[in-house]
């Protein structure tokens, strides 16, 4: 409708994720931009560190389903992206070694590696019918310790603390994202496809995400989060959606475990800690509760910002390794996530999401103020 | 007195909760369509019958069939599907949902599509939306709610909350509608609309209703028939007017008289 870009006359458009023009036009010149970005003479350091956030927004889009959507508050996103992450190796590894390898394509391992990890999901899930909130966190906190424990010391499939395994090679029906060459004639680095890869998949799991929450599934999933005795008088199978949301929740988790390890080359058995689940939560409360766009955003933020601490340490005062601060950058970093996830909580439930919606909304009515 | 051809036949249903029996041997019927209202003082039992009605509790003793079919020992979203619907004394709905997407999901047994075809979208997902939207749209325009279709539920005054419960209630197309107390905390204006709009769904959309409701004028304007519970027993059962002459009931409402006391 020119000139009335707010006037819907169809239902699908007013179902529709852009449901203006503008909109629609706005994202996806962002994602154009987003996919030129790799060409402007970025670093490798910085192309993959983007790459890691795009990951880490997979991740944190599957705890949003669960914890934001569902109401299903999970400390035990850690334990599934530790699943996925093995289950990618395993099946990617090279079949002769020392650890457990298949030597599969990635069209079979990273699927894999989400619905190994969806199962594992499944099987938890019958846990968050007996409990709620608190009982649940505690619950999906021992799963945690559970997997740290398993990854430890199943070393032919970990390789054990402190040595570790390769990564799951990204080799499509025969083309290698983790090696140089050519796309339509333009020379594409190791780093370069690897953040297009991953991009697109995101966009990819991002949309669907998104699809989940406006449809019935995602109404079910808020129903039970807001009124769980309602909602089943209302017709909801509480069993069946508790189950779907951990299982969608868990897909995510290791499709951005086994990514993450194929992304960043190195994992430890030990880094599917308790440190991880919070790092995902913060992301979610950071970024936004039940928002998909709120998601991306807190994954970006809780990802770049160590990397910017790191790079201005010595700027900042009290700031530094040994002997030139009182803090070390990674002692800080724990501080400031913690702080930040109790000042959003308190002051900004909606996250990052709703402070960009605030802003959003100021500039709609600009210059008037109502 | 009894209904020719009931739709619900509760029989001899009883609840107790340890030593507690909150209801003891209640038996009635409702016809199709008909206006069934159930009054009693405080803690009569008139929630715990809705609430063994829907599956919430579950009664020790007795059977409650809606057209046939047996509904004690099924779990809430079961007897949703059979086609109970309810409204609760106090608000339950969805807060963080906006009033449309509350009405959608009391679509949510109808709609077809699964977790596959919602993470798609295109196809199946997006004709089934916009064919119960076209419902949702029709029960918003009945209950007169359409300037408040995108606000959060949680936002709007206590009145228009009650109107959307109810409509989140129709909107399961159900063929028993439970009423909680639909004009508790309202006015006598907005009792007024809520009295219009039973009436209009038991004129045009012909559904069997069971009212509870501490508003006398409202109930004995409107019921077809009244039960009356006092302590969790049923005293009394019958027309609005045969109820009001009934002297049991005088009694449980305002107490013996000295005369009659001794």
């Amino acid at each position: 409708m020119r000139g009335r870009p707010n006037l819907y006359t169809s239902y699908e458009a007013d179902g529709a994720i852009f449901p203006t023009a503008t909109q629609k036009v706005t994202f996806w010149l962002g994602v154009a931009g987003m996919v030129a970005l790799p060409f402007l003479g970025l670093s490798r350091v910085w192309l993959i560190l983007l790459a890691t956030t795009f990951v880490a927004a997979i991740g944190a889009i599957g705890l949003n389903l669960v914890t934001g959507y569902a109401g299903q508050i999970s400390l035990g996103h850690a334990f599934f992206l530790g699943v996925g992450c093995y289950t990618g190796a395993a099946l990617s590894g090279d079949p002769g070694g020392s650890v457990i390898g298949m030597g599969l394509d990635m069209l079979i391992w990273l699927p894999a590696a989400g619905l190994v990890a969806a199962l594992a999901g499944v099987i938890v899930a019958p846990v968050a019918l007996r409990l709620k909130g608190l009982y649940l966190a505690l619950v999906t906190l021992g799963l945690v310790f559970l997997g740290e424990h398993i990854f430890r010391n199943w070393e032919s499939l970990t390789g054990g603390g402190g040595v570790g395994r390769k990564p799951p090679v990204l080799s499509l029906l025969g083309w290698r994202f983790d090696q140089p060459g050519a796309i339509a004639g333009i020379e594409v680095s190791k780093e370069q496809q690897i953040y297009l890869l991953t991009f697109i998949l995101l966009l990819i799991l991002g949309f669907a995400a998104k699809n989940l929450a406006r449809s019935k599934v995602g109404r079910a999933f808020a129903a039970i989060r807001d009124r769980d005795i309602a909602a089943d008088v209302m017709g909801v199978n509480l069993t069946w959606y508790k189950v779907v949301a951990f299982a969608v929740s868990s897909f995510y988790a290791g499709v951005a475990g086994s990514l993450y390890f194929a992304t960043t080359g190195f994992v430890e058995p030990a880094s599917f800690n308790l440190l991880l689940s919070i790092l995902f939560i913060a992301m979610v409360v950071i970024g936004g509760a039940s928002s998909i766009a709120g998601s991306i955003m807190g994954a970006a933020f809780v990802t770049l910002l160590p990397q910017i601490i790191d790079s201005t340490s010595d700027f900042l005062p009290l700031i530094g390794d040994g002997s030139a601060g009182v803090l070390s950058p990674a002692q800080f970093e724990r501080i400031l996530f913690g702080l930040l996830i109790v000042i959003f909580l308190i002051f900004e439930p909606l996250g990052l999401y709703g402070i960009w919606i605030r802003v959003r909304n100021y500039w709609k009515a600009w210059p008037f103020s109502y | 007195m009894a209904v020719v051809d009931p739709l619900l036949v509760v029989d001899d249903v009883r609840l107790a909760f340890a030593g507690i029996v909150a209801l003891d041997g209640v038996s009635f019927t409702v016809g199709n369509g008909e206006l069934f209202a159930i009054i009693g003082p405080n803690g009569a039992g008139k929630t715990s019958i809705f609430n063994c009605l829907n599956g919430v509790y579950r009664p020790q003793r007795g059977s409650i069939t809606l057209a046939g079919t047996e509904l004690i020992g099924m779990s809430p979203h079961r007897i949703a599907e059979v086609g109970v619907a309810r409204t609760f004394q106090n608000i339950e709905l969805f807060e963080n949902l906006t009033v449309l997407e509350n009405l959608q999901l009391g679509r949510h047994l109808a709609v077809g599509y699964g977790t596959g075809a919602a993470m798609v979208w295109k196809g199946k997902a997006q004709r089934e939306e916009v064919e119960h939207r076209r419902r949702v749209e029709e029960i918003i325009d009945f209950l007169e709610i359409e300037p408040f279709r995108k606000q959060l539920v949680g936002m709007l005054p206590y009145g228009v909350q009650k109107r959307v419960e109810l409509g989140r209630a129709l909107a399961m197309d159900p063929k028993l509608l439970l009423l909680d107390e639909p004009a508790a905390g309202m006015n006598l204006e907005e009792t007024e609309d809520i009295a219009r709009f039973i009436l209009d769904i038991k004129e045009e959309l012909d559904v069997a209703m069971i009212l509870v409701e501490h508003d006398m004028g409202l109930v004995m304007d409107i019921a077809d028939r009244v039960m009356v519970l006092d302590f969790g027993v049923k005293i009394a059962d019958g027309t609005p007017d045969e109820v009001q002459r009934n002297p049991d009931v005088i009694k449980a409402y305002l107490g013996e008289t000295l005369e009659a006391g001794s």
